[in-house]
């Protein structure tokens, strides 16, 4: 038993394991180990397009995260509340939102959007009360972080609904007894307690969206994400540069990964 | 501010992002299916069956999904539960946690990333050079069913193991005590107790899996050279490469249905599977 498990363990971290022994390899060659240098995450960094790519994904993934998470939290906080067809909707959009593949979203916005902007740019020129030529809707970051923020709210909202149901509901109740005002109990009552679900879901949508390379392929037009541009250089052939971008990706994203796990948990020890 | 208003306000922008751009797209993807392809690709408005009575000029696509999916998801199920089982019921509580976190955490961390990886691993001087060198003849791996089978495995195992492990710990560890000082062979009580009762984490994990799968690009992209494809394969090519719009809106709606069809059909199983469950606990 326990040695299988040994093996499982192996199995997950081996291949993580590879790729970052062999980002410090020196040689140009990726797959013969020829010495120990950090020489290719000094070309990854001084790269203009990885730099590109990187800033777009962490703006893209700020914003989307901002989003996802403030307007889920809302709107967990006031379904909560509610019964009736609105519930209604609103739960199965969100059950919709999480359980259509990934690139069925990318796909949709895609049409969708372009089928949108085709209407509204000739009115857009139309109405354009300036010389100069009126702005074009187009695909870029905005459709980006609008694509990963509806999936993510809804992702979201789950999080933070789940910390809601495991609350006590007598603290708020007590609360509105001692004559706070509804605001007031949000504030000093509620909000403290689903705080760490809003933040875990803020970084598990972070890290999501720096990630995701399936709706970001269809959505993101003219723009690289960094997902994006070691996917187009995987094809064309493994490089020691992505070696050592997919090493530090990795080791980011363990890191938010790990802050996440411990606020999650310790919000769960609160609550309790 | 009335309590309505307040939820009004609150509800606003979670629901008009919603509607923007998720019930807006899915609806133009649903209307386009049922146009027809524009002379420079793009739509062009109809209402035909035409791209639906195309779809097996995409069948391997379909089949390749449809046999991968659940052998992929079966592999999975076959490792992840003896590691979920050593979890929940061998390991101290001390290192549980660790564990577990050890498992999920590869699942948040970029699948592009860990599916290049294999690459490394399966190509020709990874694992068949080993292979050679220990003596027996060189094979090919990578760009295989087998090399897509093993990322698959490899992305999703997390996912597999969470839920089952999660059944599994809340199993009243009494029940296998009375079921050993009952004279229960270890098999015979895992057969009639461990694993009925962990049929629910059994049924999500499945489920997860299969309906990520389902979708799934990257993996045979990456990993299947362009001779084992999915699906989600067939939907890039028609929407970035052919720009075919209104045939790559059939070849996604059918894609949904198909799912939703799968996971219907497997949610009435599993519910009689676990009504049945009800009786081997009553016994």
């Amino acid at each position: 038993m326990r040695i299988y498990a040994t093996f499982v363990y192996l199995f997950l971290y081996i291949p993580i394991g590879v790729i970052a022994v062999f980002s410090f390899n020196s040689g140009r060659n990726a797959s013969d180990f020829a010495g120990f240098s950090v020489k290719w995450y000094g070309k990854a960094l001084a790269n203009p397009f990885i730099m590109d790519a990187l800033k777009t994904s962490l703006t893209v993934a700020l914003l989307s995260a901002l989003f996802a998470s403030v307007f889920g939290a809302m709107a967990a906080v006031a379904l909560q509340g509610i019964r009736g067809p609105v519930r209604t909707a609103f739960d199965a959009v969100i059950n919709v939102a999480v359980m259509i593949p990934g690139i069925v979203i990318g796909i949709a916005t895609l049409i969708g959007l372009v089928t949108i902007f085709e209407q509204l740019n000739p009115l857009l020129d139309a109405i354009w009360p300036f010389a100069s030529a009126a702005p074009r809707l187009q695909m870029g970051k905005t459709s980006l972080v609008g694509a990963h923020t509806m999936f993510l709210m809804a992702l979201c909202i789950i999080i933070v609904r789940a910390r809601l149901a495991g609350m006590d509901r007598s603290l708020t109740e007590a609360s509105s007894d001692l004559y706070a005002t509804p605001f007031g109990t949000f504030r000093q009552v509620t909000l403290p307690q689903i705080f760490p679900a809003i933040a875990a879901g803020f970084l598990l949508s972070f890290t999501f969206s720096f990630d995701d390379f399936i709706i970001a392929f269809f959505v993101a037009g003219s723009e690289t994400t960094l997902p994006i541009y070691v996917f187009s250089s995987i094809r064309r052939g493994v490089t020691p540069e992505i070696n050592a971008i997919g090493t530090m990706v990795l080791g980011a994203s363990l890191f938010i990964l790990l802050i996440a796990q411990t606020l999650l948990r310790r919000g769960s020890r609160k609550v309790k | 501010m009335t309590q309505r208003t307040r939820n009004f306000l609150l509800l606003a922008p979670a629901g008009a992002w919603f509607l923007l751009m998720l019930v807006v797209p899915l609806s133009v993807v649903l209307i386009f299916s049922f146009g027809e392809r524009g002379a420079a690709g793009g739509y062009v408005p109809a209402f035909t069956f035409d791209q639906y009575a195309n779809l097996p000029a995409r069948w391997a696509a379909f089949r390749n999904t449809l046999v991968l999916a659940p052998v992929g998801t079966l592999s999975a199920l076959l490792i992840a539960y003896p590691l979920a089982y050593f979890l929940a019921v061998r390991v101290s509580a001390k290192w549980k946690m660790l564990l577990l976190v050890l498992v999920i955490v590869p699942f948040w961390t970029s699948i592009l990333i860990r599916s290049y990886a294999w690459i490394f691993l399966l190509g020709g001087r990874g694992i068949p050079a080993l292979i050679e060198f220990i003596g027996f003849p060189a094979i090919r791996l990578i760009n295989t069913p087998f090399s897509v089978l093993v990322g698959i495995i490899y992305g999703y195992l997390p996912l597999m193991v969470f839920p089952i492990f999660v059944s599994l710990d809340r199993l009243d560890k009494r029940l296998l005590e009375a079921s050993s000082d009952l004279g229960a062979k270890p098999w015979r009580t895992f057969l009639q107790i461990t694993l009925p009762l962990s049929i629910p984490g059994i049924a999500t994990g499945c489920m997860l899996v299969f309906i990520l799968l389902m979708g799934e690009y990257l993996i045979p992209a990456i990993l299947g050279g362009g001779k084992v494809f999915f699906v989600g394969n067939a939907l890039v090519d028609l929407f970035l490469q052919s720009r075919n719009w209104a045939f790559g809106s059939a070849v996604a709606v059918t894609l949904i249905v198909v799912m939703l069809a799968t996971v219907t059909v497997y949610m009435r199983f599993m519910a009689r599977l676990s009504a049945n469950r009800d009786d081997v606990s009553l016994i």
